[in-house]
């Protein structure tokens, strides 16, 4: 079972290692990238939709609850083929970042808007009663308290975003799925190396959300 | 930087659109039932007594709950013939991709239902000299899918949202249509701005109806 010859899966992934790591690394970058990206507007989109005035607030609802609905694979061709007509020269690579950026961030803007609004309203009201501005506020007595309701959520959507880097196979990215498909069409070994990949991506996420219970246990006693 | 609209290629196509639309549906629909039955299953499994059994469920769960659903549909579109299971033709192949998907985020859902079932139900059960099938079959079961309703439903729309993957695997369905059409007409825009509101539309009126089932069959507690 385990013979190191042409054609069995052993010889085949040794051989595709650099192709398989190189997609391996492209999904990270694209992960990193989206989650990072998406969680600071979302950071941003969230505080917006809780304490923006009407018209902010009411853009921001528009956009989230549109991107909310409408399914990634869709957002991604349609900033795959709709950014090009504005005469942006982007990669598929960037358009994929827009894309799973602005789902992210969509994401994100709802979970944070939810915990801050989750924050009794004492709490507001006895900042503001010892002189703290608004940003003081956010600083020192909310934001502490949201990111203790948010962590949950946000892994959550962070795994999310791992898992959706694949659609970006679609539009040509070579991350891992689509570098394991190439390896695939090659050795035609579909079981084994679908099934290595697979559970390479059951691994990554399966670390993040452990990392996640681990600084939530981290972060219980923010709660008041 | 401008761009002339021209929606009239699209709507020329609008009716492989409406029937795209429909067949995600469908696949959703399907996905959800089987799915349904999988969770339930899966979810009384993980309470046995059976500690290999709960282990096996366990990483069943965690495996799907893990893994991109796009690597799944292609693991079984592309693999189970490998396997000697070649009379699936590609939208049964998603169809059961998807049941298995939606099974074990299901299963999350409906073990949270089950133990969030007051003891006290059970024990009024008990008193009035029910069989334990029938504890299940007219006392947790009921009350259980009423707790769940708000998950199931926002499992319905992310699994009808789920339906665009089919188009990986060439199944007809609302976003393979508009990738055709986009690529038959070049009215790049357009077809996805149409597609993209069908979804909107769609996705939110699935969201109003199950909102009114969930009124109507809420749980007073």
């Amino acid at each position: 079972m385990f013979s190191f010859e042409p054609g069995t899966f052993l010889f085949e992934a040794w051989d595709a290692r650099y192709q398989l790591m190189a997609g391996l690394a492209v999904t990270a970058q694209l992960s990193v990238l989206t989650i990072v990206s998406g969680s600071i507007a979302g950071m941003i989109g969230g505080i917006g939709l809780t304490y923006g005035p009407w018209p902010i607030r009411f853009l921001l609802r528009v956009y989230v609850d549109a991107v909310r609905g409408i399914p990634v694979l869709v957002l991604i061709l349609f900033s795959y083929y709709g950014l090009a007509l504005f005469g942006i020269q982007i990669s598929a690579f960037t358009a994929g970042v827009v894309a799973l950026g602005g789902f992210c961030a969509a994401h994100m803007s709802e979970t944070v808007r939810g915990s801050l609004e989750s924050i009794p309203a004492g709490q507001t009201e006895a900042a503001k009663a010892i002189g703290l501005r608004f940003g003081q506020r956010l600083r020192y007595v909310l934001l502490p308290q949201a990111i203790r309701r948010l962590l949950p959520p946000w892994v959550n959507t962070a795994v999310e975003m791992v898992k959706g880097t694949t659609l970006l196979s679609i539009i040509g990215v070579v991350e891992l799925l689509l570098a394991t498909q190439q390896t695939i069409a090659r050795n035609y070994l579909i079981l084994q190396f679908y099934f290595a990949a697979g559970m390479l991506y059951v691994l990554v996420n399966f670390t993040i959300s452990q990392l996640g219970a681990l600084l939530e246990r981290r972060t219980a006693h923010l709660r008041y | 930087m401008t761009y002339q609209f021209n929606f009239d290629p699209v709507f020329r196509d609008f009716d492989k659109m409406l029937w795209g639309l429909g067949l995600g549906l469908y696949l959703a629909a399907i996905g959800l039932l089987i799915g349904c039955v999988i969770g339930l299953l899966v979810a009384y499994g993980r309470q046995s007594r059976i500690t290999p059994l709960r282990w096996a469920l366990w990483v069943y769960v965690e495996t799907i709950r893990n893994c991109p659903i796009l690597l799944l549909i292609f693991f079984v579109y592309f693999g189970l013939p490998e396997m000697g299971i070649y009379f699936l033709d590609k939208t049964e192949s998603f169809i059961l991709t998807l049941s298995i998907y939606a099974g074990a985020y299901l299963s999350e859902v409906f073990r949270s239902g089950l133990t969030s079932i007051p003891v006290r139900y059970v024990e009024a059960a008990k008193a009035i000299g029910l069989r334990p099938w029938q504890r299940q079959r007219y006392v947790v079961l009921p009350v259980m899918f009423r707790i769940t309703l708000p998950a199931l439903s926002n499992n319905l729309i992310s699994l009808f949202k789920d339906t665009s993957l089919a188009a990986a695997i060439a199944i007809p369905e609302l976003t393979f249509m508009t990738r055709q059409i986009n690529a038959n007409t070049f009215r790049v825009m357009e077809s996805w701005l149409t597609a993209s509101v069908l979804y909107l539309v769609t996705c939110y009126g699935i969201a109003w109806f199950l909102r009114r089932v969930e009124r109507r069959y809420a749980v007073i507690r």
